[in-house]
């Protein structure tokens, strides 16, 4: 038996996965009583003392504080003899050991330190619900012979679960903020996922129903993923598989030709309701906007605009020999404004990453474009560099590679700030949702002729209101409306704030 | 006895939200031992009844052994669950007094019905500790015998241990166990919280229109995990009794004297065939609602610290000393026994063995059951399908 134990991570909570160390309240070399509190530990669910397992001295500790540690994963060794005179192996550090026999030894302390007794293995599982983390890759047993398990089962068990060389190797501390993505995945590669039989999506999302209504399906030999559920978060209803085994086709209807503007997969039953399969673009677009919505606290302001001169600016800008060619349009001039505005205030053009706030240099300018195939957002790169000129090539470019379905994946990643140009459909203004991993976004409502105070007196000018929803947690209201204020003032006199701010 | 009651909330006063004031100087409350570690000779119940305590010097220490017992025994499961041996814990701390006061109140012929927090009531009815925590380990499902010890199997769902209770009561009366001081009595444990659900309420009515011989035993800790008295009832907890039709009292929970004199009152009412009762122990749960709970997120710490002054095991001690009951001798040998029983509870239960899976079929029937059998042989089959099978 070893003398020095490794304590891991118990399940603080019931489910909990890990936990953040708050403090440590010994250090090495302490000299430490049984259920003396050795370290402040904060899960999901409380922050609470942890109580030393066995007396002795503080060998080592593994994860410093800060750090999130996985449940299972060793956090402090404890010499349980240290008056039986000097280790024979060397320091065990957090299983990295030196000499292969320090491995063994270090990985027969983790084997103690658990209740589990069988633990050949150091490498430790996260448990979900239990008191102690089970060493899953050693304890599973393989199956004799050709198990006839049930084909809906066989899954694939995860790489994960292959024997791992005896070592008690703590999981690296999470400390690193992950990247921020603005994740506008690749849009789907074409209309139709369902070529290939019956065999399900590959790595799609699960079909939901509930057991009796799967029992249902089975006994009708009815294959639930091909079915779209009517039930509450799209759950497949046992009326949907009687529907469906009965073989009521939509094609009897004749409704279904009225409403068959969804593409192949309208589907008009007899209830008089459209059925369409939530997937590619909408599918994206239903899951950002979720996310973002709910993680994201938004703040919405507005700001309406008299643009007249703005309007006249362009006019005089459309009028040069040099601009001729050119498409130039309101949305240029605003997104000058928000570039210059970003540069005024650079916390605008942040992400918010967890612990950190990640404060961006480069502007990639995103511009919501409605499509075919629904909402994209594509960005220009670095647009804060951009002359004038380029800009507006580069939006031009932009809406029409939109238009034509040609945007790439790589056009509509990495994007760190959005116009959506709401204007265009005839609307004032709205508030928008952030696209994920962005902090601002501005609505730009139409421009039309209204009564305007101008000069002490009413007057029809070019107005516009413009929305703008920000990231609450990163951006204040005093910044968000200062923010609102120049791109307005840029509106409002385009030349003097160029002359004003560059 | 209404009018003019602290802590009575009238319709007028309903706007403002009463304070929850120490339970010190309520005339409502019975208190035999302040917090002060005074004695209080005697105190006359709303109702006239008197209720004193009349120890030997060598009964009050073994109180006080109890006490300190129950609260090591409880701090070593709690840091048993934190190390990882044990999945979790219902920590008792702070409501020692009402558990070691009423749990020692019972005679051996009374039956208690727990939630699953009574650790300090199953170790006043002898029973061995390491009793529960199989379940708290995950190790078996928390069954034992009742009648063997006269406790019934701790009970997760709130309140419907009340429903058990009553029904078995009324059996003793069916059985015509009562009406002597030989008769049998039942006691019935739980929380504020639980005065909300119906099986509570159920309970109450089943038990008073049958006279069923009843203590109903709510150890009021003030929150229902998060949720404070107040939103739990607009009364006192105690005076709902009156409305079902029997009597109810309030004593002070920290105070394991009053605890017992009232329980022992209510419970020999009981056994004389008089009916139930309803006593609320008013006290304060000191810790987590359980080890997955955070009590700093719902409470505020001058409100822990204005409970802290009214510990249960610190008057006790106070009173010990004032009156020279005990010494540091005792204290000291007391502690080494709390200490000595708690390693050997600790060692224990590192020593539990892991159940054999097949285990989970073997006490759904008393007799077994052909379907369950058959799923026993199917669980098998399928064990002995992994190589190096020992089954």
């Amino acid at each position: 038996m070893s003398r020095v134990k490794e304590f891991n991570l118990p399940d603080l909570g019931e489910g909990l996965t890990e936990g953040e160390i708050l403090s440590w309240l010994v250090k090495v070399g302490d000299t430490i009583e049984l259920n003396q509190p050795i370290v402040e530990v904060e899960t999901a669910k409380a922050a609470v003392e942890i109580p030393a397992k066995w007396a002795g001295r503080v060998q080592s500790i593994f994860h410093a504080e800060g750090a999130t540690v996985e449940v299972g994963t060793p956090i402090i060794a404890i010499d349980t003899d240290p008056t039986a005179g000097p280790l024979e192996t060397p320091e065990p550090t957090g299983g990295a050991a030196k000499g292969s026999s320090a491995a063994g030894e270090v990985a027969k302390g983790a084997a103690e330190s658990g209740q589990n007794d069988d633990a050949e293995s150091g490498k430790r599982t996260p448990v979900l619900v239990g008191y102690g983390p089970r060493t899953t890759a050693a304890k599973r047993r393989p199956r004799k012979g050709v198990a006839p398990a049930a084909p809906a089962q066989a899954a694939p068990v995860p790489a994960q679960a292959a024997p791992v060389p005896v070592q008690a190797a703590p999981v690296p501390v999470q400390a690193a903020p992950v990247p921020v993505q603005a994740a506008p995945a690749p849009v789907a590669s074409g209309p139709s996922t369902a070529g290939n039989g019956h065999s399900g999506p590959a790595g799609g999302a699960r079909v939901l129903a509930k057991p009796p209504v799967r029992k249902l399906a089975k006994d009708l030999g009815v294959d639930l993923s091909t079915l779209t559920g009517s039930g509450p978060l799209g759950s497949i209803s046992r009326e949907d598989v009687r529907q469906a085994a009965s073989g009521t086709p939509a094609a009897a209807e004749p409704l279904a030709a009225v409403a068959a503007v969804g593409g192949p997969a309208a589907n008009v039953g007899v209830h008089r309701e459209q059925r369409i399969p939530v997937k590619g673009v909408r599918k994206l677009t239903a899951e950002n906007m979720s996310r973002s919505a709910f993680t994201a606290p938004h703040v919405t302001e507005f700001l309406t605009v008299d643009m007249t001169r703005a309007m006249k600016a362009l006019d005089r800008l459309r009028q040069r020999r040099e601009w001729r060619d050119v498409r130039v349009s309101p949305l240029l001039l605003v997104a000058k404004a928000v570039l210059l505005a970003v540069r005024r205030h650079p916390m605008v053009n942040s992400a918010w990453a967890g612990e950190e706030i990640v404060v961006k240099d480069y502007v990639n300018l995103g511009i919501a474009a409605a499509t075919e195939r629904g909402l994209i957002v594509p960005n220009v790169k670095d647009a804060g560099r951009l002359t004038l000129r380029e800009l507006a090539d580069s939006l031009t470019d932009l809406v029409q590679t939109a238009k034509a379905g040609k945007t790439s994946p790589a056009d509509m990643s990495g994007g760190t700030l959005t116009i959506t140009n709401v204007g265009v459909f005839g609307v004032d203004t709205g508030t928008p949702i952030l696209p994920p991993g962005e902090s601002a976004i501005l609505a730009f409502g139409a421009v039309r002729k209204m009564p305007w105070v101008h000069k002490g007196k009413v007057r029809p000018r070019q107005v516009t209101t413009l929305g703008l929803s920000f990231d609450h947690r990163i951006i204040d209201g005093e910044l968000g409306s200062r923010f609102l204020r120049d791109i307005g003032d840029f509106l409002a006199d385009p030349e003097a704030a160029l002359l004003a701010w560059t | 006895m209404a009018k003019g009651d602290p802590g009575v909330s009238t319709r007028g006063r309903r706007a403002v939200p009463r304070s929850r004031k120490g339970a010190t100087g309520d005339p409502e409350l019975v208190q035999l031992l302040t917090p002060e570690g005074e004695r209080i000779e005697s105190v006359t119940g709303p109702d006239g009844t008197e209720y004193r305590v009349d120890f030997t010097d060598e009964e009050y220490r073994s109180f006080y052994r109890d006490l300190v017992l129950v609260r090591k025994l409880d701090a070593e499961a709690t840091a048993l669950q934190r190390q990882g041996e044990l999945g979790l814990w219902a920590s008792l701390l702070g409501q020692e007094a009402a558990q070691v006061g009423s749990g020692r109140a019972l005679r051996t012929q009374d039956m208690a019905f727990p939630t699953y927090r009574e650790h300090g009531v199953l170790y006043c009815r002898g029973i061995d500790p390491i009793m529960p925590l199989g379940l708290f380990r995950g190790v078996d499902q928390g069954g034992w015998d009742p009648n063997e010890f006269k406790f019934n199997m701790y009970t997760i769902v709130i309140g419907a241990q009340t429903l058990h209770a009553t029904g078995y009561a009324m059996g003793i009366t069916m059985d015509g166990k009562t009406g002597t001081d030989e008769g049998e009595a039942v006691i019935a444990y739980f929380g504020d919280g639980a005065t909300s659900q119906g099986d509570v309420n159920e309970a109450f009515v089943w038990a008073s229109v049958f006279n069923a011989p009843m203590v109903f035993f709510c150890q009021n800790n003030q929150y229902a995990i998060s949720e404070p008295l107040e939103r739990q009832t607009r009364i006192p907890l105690y005076r709902r009794a009156a409305g079902f039709g029997f009597p109810g009292i309030r004593v002070d929970g920290n105070d394991v004297l009053a605890s017992y004199a009232v329980t022992r009152h209510a419970l020999d009412n009981a056994r004389h065939g008089q009916g139930p009762s309803l006593i609320e122990a008013y006290t304060y749960r000191m810790g987590a609602h359980t080890t997955s709970d955070d009590p700093t997120r719902y409470r505020i710490a001058s409100e822990v610290e204005a409970w802290q002054a009214k510990d249960p095991i610190a008057r006790m001690k106070t009173f010990l000393i004032k009156q020279k009951i005990a010494g540091d001798d005792f204290f000291a040998e007391v502690d080494e026994q709390a200490k000595r029983e708690s390693v050997h509870l600790r060692e224990r239960v590192l020593e539990m063995p892991n159940p054999e899976p097949n285990s989970m079929f073997d006490h759904v029937y008393p007799n077994g059951s052909p379907l369950v059998d058959q799923q026993r042989a199917q669980f098998t089959q399928y064990l002995e399908s992994f190589e190096g099978s020992a089954h």
